[in-house]
């Protein structure tokens, strides 16, 4: 046997920190100069009055950019519009993916299909997803009115120019778009819940609700908890499928944060001012995942 | 639709209860496949429209007479074939380097249990939360600077950096599926350290490479912003951003034109994503729950 154990050392034990340091470097040295780096300039740019293509020297102006956002109107307004939309899309997405999910892990005859369709979705390019939906909105030649008359639902509506109807319009294109990748990680999750805990809660007289809860509940938890986070985060970092839509308007009521700080960025070339939006966003982003962390730690000690 | 919202897993208790809820179930079923087809059917049926059917009042559901004339007019109108090229390349470099890069990584992080491997791990878990609006304009003065600004070569530096984290992921699950043991019987054998990486680690690999290739190539194939941020010049543009120059200025769009090209970009998407789904899913998971 000892001589198992010693053989063991050369791969299974960790090799001198030179060796993987050696195999880590051509990842990380990318990383460091790509994503690192930029983050921590972009930082710095947040305090400055840095603007493209102009030939004066980029000064240090403090939290002159933080104060100006805090009273730049628009700006709140593309946060709220951010929030009604990251909430909008992620929380109907997952009581719609959950009821899937649930439906999906039964045995029903048209599982299949289900499965297969929901690639779609998933694997277009945003771009091609709000392309799509433009045409299904479409006032004359769209599907959605067209149904709408034949239902004698009236129908001629313009949804993405409507002040009224653009952000709802576009909060379904977003859960139309994310629905099949919720669904499928809960299905998978789903998947690890042990079929004899089911059966002993029915017998012993479970209604399903009380099955769920007891059950089903605690096990999903966590990949619930996981894609809940992760969607959250990818919606408030969301551009193209808006961008697409509607370029933010009518009159701005569907410019999220993102489009907002591209329009500040790359159309006015304000890019110390887009910096800061930037780190106001990241402060968002971290608040998101602090309490999803806590959460996590919560559901610990519960077990 | 009753019932699709409750978990029914065991038997419901009276016969007519159970056809009611079965009746229920496929209901909720087919809505959702309305849901997921439809979008995507119009699209199709809209890009074989004649200018006529398409400006008639009331759409039909099918083609009467379906036509080709808006994919040549697609083609006609934009460089669709020429940015399809510029997406194919920078999809193919970003997909060969990022597992070329993060395979010798990964394999540190599935195997040992450093500070190294703990940083790396920490590194997959923030890079999920990336925010893209702080990155973008630093990634342009340096990539300015770099002179690597509407360059193709540029793209694929971002893209490779992007796709890592989830590359890293899918790549370290692959590593730890390897038994050890394999690897130990040819250090046994006298075989070295890269020698037995090469011979006996990295065949047995082979189809995680590949799946987690194929995930960089539709990340790169599919993205946009920066694409939009970083490339200026039209005949260095990608797929997704030529697509968005059918939508006019003031948003008016010739819905043929627009739909035609707009379905055959999603055809490599589509094809790659069916061979490669069900790994990303075990990805995504072991990365969400386990980080």
């Amino acid at each position: 046997m000892t001589s198992v154990a010693e053989a063991r050392r050369p791969a299974g034990r960790p090799a001198t920190d030179r060796a993987a340091w050696f195999l880590v470097l051509p990842a990380l040295i990318p990383i460091l100069l790509l994503s690192v780096g930029p983050l921590l300039y972009g930082l710095l740019l947040a305090f400055t009055d840095a603007q493209s293509g102009r030939t004066a020297a980029t000064r240090w102006i403090g939290g002159l950019n933080f104060q100006d956002l805090l009273h730049d109107t628009l700006f709140w307004e593309s946060f709220r519009i951010g929030l009604v939309w990251a909430v909008g899309v992620t929380l109907p997405q997952f009581l719609l993916a959950l009821g899937l999910a649930l439906l999906l892990d039964q045995d029903l005859r048209l599982r299949w299909a289900a499965r297969a369709l929901a690639i779609v979705p998933w694997a277009m390019p945003e771009v091609v997803v709000g392309i799509m939906w433009r045409v299904v909105y479409n006032p004359d030649a769209g599907v959605l009115n067209e149904t709408l008359r034949h239902l004698g639902l009236g129908g001629g509506r313009d949804w993405l120019s409507g002040l009224g109807t653009a952000l709802p319009a576009v909060i379904v294109v977003g859960v139309w778009a994310g629905l099949p990748q919720t669904t499928v990680a809960l299905l998978a999750g789903l998947q690890n819940t042990p079929r004899e805990l089911h059966e002993a809660a029915a017998v012993d007289g479970a209604g399903a609700w009380r099955r769920f809860r007891t059950v089903t509940w605690p096990v999903l938890r966590p990949v619930a908890l996981a894609i809940t986070a992760l969607n959250l985060i990818w919606n408030v970092n969301s551009f193209a499928l808006v961008y697409v839509l509607t370029n933010g308007g009518p009159g701005g009521k569907t410019r999220l944060p993102m489009l907002f700080a591209y329009e500040e960025a790359f159309r006015y070339g304000q890019f110390g001012y887009a910096a800061a939006m930037g780190c106001v966003m990241v402060a968002v982003i971290a608040i998101l995942l602090a309490v999803f962390l806590a959460g996590r730690l919560r559901g610990g000690d519960d077990t | 639709m009753r019932n699709h919202r409750t978990p029914r897993t065991a038997t419901t208790p009276s016969p007519a209860g159970r056809t009611a809820a079965r009746a229920g179930q496929y209901a909720a079923l087919l809505a959702y496949l309305v849901f997921l087809a439809f979008p995507f059917l119009w699209l199709l049926s809209t890009a074989f429209k004649t200018p006529r059917e398409l400006g008639s009042l009331h759409p039909a559901w099918i083609p009467r007479h379906p036509t080709l004339g808006n994919f040549r007019q697609a083609f006609d109108e934009q460089p669709l074939l020429h940015a399809a090229l510029n997406s194919l390349l920078v999809a193919l470099g970003a997909a060969v380097v990022a597992v070329l890069l993060a395979t010798p990584m990964a394999y540190v992080m599935a195997r040992h249990r450093g500070p190294l491997a703990r940083a790396a791990t920490g590194w997959v878990v923030i890079s999920q939360a990336f925010p893209f609006v702080l990155v973008i304009i630093p990634l342009f003065l340096v990539l300015k600077n770099l002179r690597l600004i509407d360059s193709l070569a540029g793209l694929v530096l971002v893209y490779v950096v992007w796709s890592l984290p989830f590359a890293l992921w899918m790549l370290v699950g692959y590593v730890r599926a390897v038994p050890v043991e394999l690897e130990e019987a040819a250090a046994v054998d006298g075989a070295g350290r890269l020698r037995t990486l090469v011979s006996v680690t990295a065949p047995l690999l082979a189809p995680g490479l590949a799946a987690t290739a194929l995930f960089a190539f539709v990340t790169a194939w599919n993205e946009f912003f920066f694409a939009l941020v970083l490339l200026k010049t039209p005949e260095h543009q990608t797929l997704p951003v030529v697509l968005t120059h059918f939508i006019g200025a003031e948003g008016v769009a010739d819905l043929g034109p627009l739909a035609a090209a707009a379905s055959l970009a999603t055809l490599p998407s589509l094809l790659v994503f069916a061979l490669i789904q069900r790994r990303i899913t075990s990805g995504l998971l072991t990365g969400a729950v386990k980080s």
